[in-house]
């Protein structure tokens, strides 16, 4: 493998609401284009990682984080521009959200938001990112319906579109496939496969077997604690470096 | 994709306009406060003679020489005809709530609800004309008494204004009681009525308690309708066919004639301070043991 | 818990099964009892109300027409109909909502949406609570002290609509509050996560969508601003002023004016010699325009809600 930039570079983090310890100083970095898997039970602080890499963490006026994140190289607790910031990445939540608007509108939703206003390139958007969610061929006849009435696997590839719909360079998944069916999960999937060399993916899943398939490093999280990252090839092989691991991989527990 | 910084800045502008919205309830309440208690400061410190003012039934503010300021009178009249009504709306306010929340179907309840809606926009000035004209005619004929506008007249009309408050945080409370404990006391064999004496009164105790203070609030502060039904002598009553006027309607009556900043006038504000008071602490209680119920 | 048990159950189940007939006779005929006075309680409070409106109805039916809408106030106000404070009063309610609106709104908009919770929020929440408890003849004093005293601005049309326009901000504040909370938290968190700010979000998303129950709030207090006297009666509204029949516009910001509230007062407890129809007819009126506009904002709220978004 050609030796990657690292894209974001995380060190010593910390999180902490009031008095729960969501993250208790993780480190490790994730390259640039590749697919990261991060796996763990419930309560890790999977979740709570990805709101500080797009800084929606400041919505949580309880939250408390101390340690670095540092996307391309930038601190992202100090960087000037938060939009920026988030525009540079895309985040889809567990729960597909389909905002009340038309299925045009809501992937058109953050371009505006940025400012822009040209019919036509708007239109040249929303088809691509449609595409690239896999969804066009099922909504181009209805782009002005509203996109809150789109089945709930068809409302996930929604936020997908939206998410890619500010052209992010990393592309956060958070339990992507909790509440979908598999048919679209698998439709996802080669989205992802798709995408793979031209950003860099963060795929947070509850299924370990997703995380195999589709990164090509991942992070096993527990606790608030990083017990283990690295190549696929170690982290679901028989011997990783932390028993847990293959106990977590292995469904032993979790 | 970056955004004018003109844009930036007037979205900067538009946060500190809605954080000074925000503190508008705050900056309103206490200049309400300042300006009644403003007005009437000059004389509330240096002549009022505050045992006076509390405890004397006479209330000559107009007369030439024997100029006296006791509002005793007037509390009594505001007492006799807020614990009237309340001795009507309590029990069918309350009553009313229970069969909204426990007995309706959904179609009737809705509509009840619309009605009580309807009952609550009915302006205090209409129901004062009612009390004068329905309601005076009424205790004329059923008490076979000279005049109708008296305790009994204001407290039927102040009944009928505060229940609709009653009945909505009253169903409130009712509603915030959990379904598990109703399925529960049912599936011990218990009685409907049982369930709502055992079960339902008691967990909604605080909300219906306050339910039965904002009553109050909304009674004690009542103007026109009280000032047109209640006869307006000043008087201390001996029953509920006498004639009384309360503080409301005091200020309501003779504000307009007071010259401005006189001795009369200043009295009219505290007495306007004392009203602010009175409200203020029953709103408090009120929201001190609504919050108790939602802590459980 | 436990007292139910012991009070419906007294005998231990499954024993006496056979007996238990009567006493289920018992329940039931109990049950009903308290049904129907429940009923009757509720009853008691709607009936008269409908058969007294009926009566002011009955009462008026000689006098009204369109004539008594669009008639001035005549002859010491003994004769005529209730043009002039028919127009005072659609002043006051424009004016008093057009200062509270933007101001409940927004102020509900920064309790739902900035507000942090902690004491500094709990004393703004105390503060609408106490505000919209506070008597209307005290908002009337201090209306007098600030406005028409202490800003100059004399009894006027305008002085008068901003005492309205305080009391009826903490409920609009309420309201909207309960408006804005009903739209969900994801809607927020995914405009967040595409880079939109705080206030993009409630401009584009959280405000459109609840703007249905925004609205019906500040329609209610179309009738609370229609119907008030007290606040009105020292700040702006008088028992006379003569006025062009017909005209749309006859107040200026700073003139009085006459409103139907404060005229029904007059002319049922100031002026001697008034036909008795005259106040009913009044009053009808009165109630008509506030319970027209209630109605409006039940059907707007049935209707917006049939055609959620989500
Ligand atoms: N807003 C919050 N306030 C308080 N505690 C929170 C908040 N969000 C998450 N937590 C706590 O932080 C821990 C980590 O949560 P999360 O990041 O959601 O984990 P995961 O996504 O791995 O399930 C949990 O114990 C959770 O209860
Ligand atoms: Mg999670």
């Amino acid at each position: 493998m050609v030796k990657q930039n690292p894209k974001i570079e995380i060190s010593d983090l910390k999180v902490r609401y009031d008095d729960v310890h969501a993250i208790n100083g993780i480190s490790f970095d994730i390259l640039e284009n590749e697919i990261f898997g991060i796996i763990g039970p419930a309560q890790s602080g999977k979740t709570t990682l990805l709101k500080v890499i797009n800084r929606t963490i400041d919505f949580s006026p309880e939250a408390r984080v101390t340690g670095r994140v540092k996307v391309d190289g930038k601190d992202v607790m100090r960087v000037g521009n938060v939009y920026a910031l988030r525009r540079k990445i895309g985040m889809v939540s567990p729960l597909p959200v389909g905002l009340p608007l038309s299925i045009y509108d809501n992937v058109a939703f953050a371009p505006r938001m940025a400012g822009i206003r040209e019919r036509s390139q708007l239109d040249e958007l929303v088809e691509k990112c449609l595409h690239q969610a896999a969804l066009w061929d099922e909504v181009k006849d209805r782009l002005h319906s509203l996109g809150t009435k789109l089945s709930g696997g068809q409302q996930q590839r929604l936020t997908i579109a939206r998410a890619l719909s500010h052209e992010p360079e990393i592309l956060c998944l958070d339990e992507f496939s909790i509440a979908i069916d598999p048919v679209t999960t698998m439709k996802i999937e080669d989205v992802l496969k798709q995408l793979r060399s031209k950003m860099t993916v963060i795929l947070v899943t509850n299924l370990v077997q997703q995380a195999r398939r589709l990164a090509d490093r991942t992070a096993f999280m527990m606790n608030g604690e990083l017990v283990e990252v690295g190549s696929n090839d170690v982290i679901f092989s028989d011997n990783p470096a932390n028993r847990k691991t293959y106990e977590y991989v292995n469904g032993i527990f979790g | 994709m970056g955004r004018g910084r003109l844009e930036i800045i007037a979205e900067s502008l538009i946060e500190w306009v809605i954080r000074l919205c925000g503190i508008s309830a705050i900056i309103f309440i206490f200049a309400i406060f300042l300006f009644v208690f403003k007005e009437g400061a000059e004389f509330l410190f240096n002549e009022l003679d505050l045992t006076e003012f509390f405890f004397s039934k006479e209330w000559y503010p107009t007369s030439g020489y024997n100029k006296r300021y006791g509002v005793l009178a007037l509390i009594v009249g505001t007492g006799s005809v807020t614990i009237l009504a309340m001795l009507i709306a309590v029990p069918f306010g309350l009553g009313a709530a229970v069969f909204i929340s426990e007995f309706c179907g959904p179609r009737l309840k809705e509509s009840l609800k619309i009605l009580i809606e309807l009952l609550a926009a009915i302006p205090s000035v209409v129901w004062g004309f009612i009390g004068l004209t329905v309601i005076n005619q009424l205790i004329i004929h059923v008490f076979n008494a000279p005049v109708g506008l008296n305790i009994l007249n204001g407290g039927i009309i102040l009944a009928l204004m505060s229940v609709p408050i009653i009945v909505s945080i009253g169903e409130d409370a009712l509603k915030a009681v959990p379904d598990s404990y109703r399925e529960a006391a049912v599936a011990m064999g218990a009685t409907r009525w049982q369930l709502i004496r055992r079960v339902l009164l008691p967990a909604a105790k605080n909300g219906l308690l306050a339910a039965a203070l904002l009553g109050v609030g909304r009674a004690v502060g009542e103007t026109m309708a009280v000032l047109m039904a209640t006869g307006h002598s000043v008087n201390m009553p001996n029953s509920v066919l006498d004639s009384v006027r309360t503080l409301t309607a005091t200020i309501a009556a003779e504000l307009g004639e007071a010259p401005v900043n006189s001795d009369h006038y200043q009295v009219l504000f505290i007495i306007g301070l004392l009203l602010f008071s009175i409200t203020f602490v029953v709103n408090m209680t009120a929201d001190l043991i609504v919050r108790g119920v939602r802590k459980k | 818990m436990s007292s139910v048990e012991s009070k419906s159950n007294p005998k231990g189940s499954g024993v006496r099964r056979f007996a238990e007939s009567a006493g289920i006779r018992r329940k039931f005929r109990q049950e009903a009892m308290v049904k129907w006075l429940l009923a009757g309680a509720t009853g008691m409070m709607l009936v008269p109300l409908i058969l007294i409106i009926a009566y002011l109805v009955f009462k008026a039916l000689p006098i009204l027409s369109v004539g008594f809408l669009l008639d001035n106030p005549v002859k010491g106000m003994r004769e005529g109909g209730v043009w002039a404070p028919f127009v005072g009063t659609m002043y006051l309610i424009v004016i008093s909502l057009a200062i509270a609106a933007p101001i409940g709104v927004l102020a509900a908009v920064y309790l739902n949406e900035y507000a942090r919770e902690g004491w500094f929020t709990r004393i703004i929440n105390l503060a609408v609570i106490n505000l919209a408890g506070v008597p209307s003849i005290v908002h009337a004093l201090f209306g007098l002290g600030a406005f028409v005293l202490f800003a100059g601005l004399g009894r006027s049309v305008l002085a008068a609509s901003l005492t309205l326009a305080i009391m009826t901000l903490p409920v609009i504040i309420a309201s909207t509050k309960e408006a804005l909370a009903s739209v969900p938290m994801s809607f927020r968190q995914a405009c967040w996560n595409v880079g939109a700010t705080r206030w993009q979000t409630i401009r584009h998303i959280v405000l459109p969508n609840s703007i249905s129950g925004i609205l019906t709030g500040i329609i209610l207090q179309v009738s609370r601003a229609a119907g008030e006297t007290a606040p009105i009666m020292f700040t702006g509204a008088v028992f006379f002023k003569k006025v062009q029949q017909g005209d749309m516009f006859p107040y200026g910001l700073l003139d009085q004016c006459m409103a139907l509230s404060m005229h029904l007062f007059t002319i049922s407890t100031q002026v001697p010699g008034v036909p008795m129809e005259l106040p009913y007819g009044t009053a009808v009126v009165l109630l008509a325009t506030v319970l027209l506009v209630n109605i409006c904002s039940i059907v707007l709220r049935v209707y917006l809600r049939s055609r959620k978004k989500w």
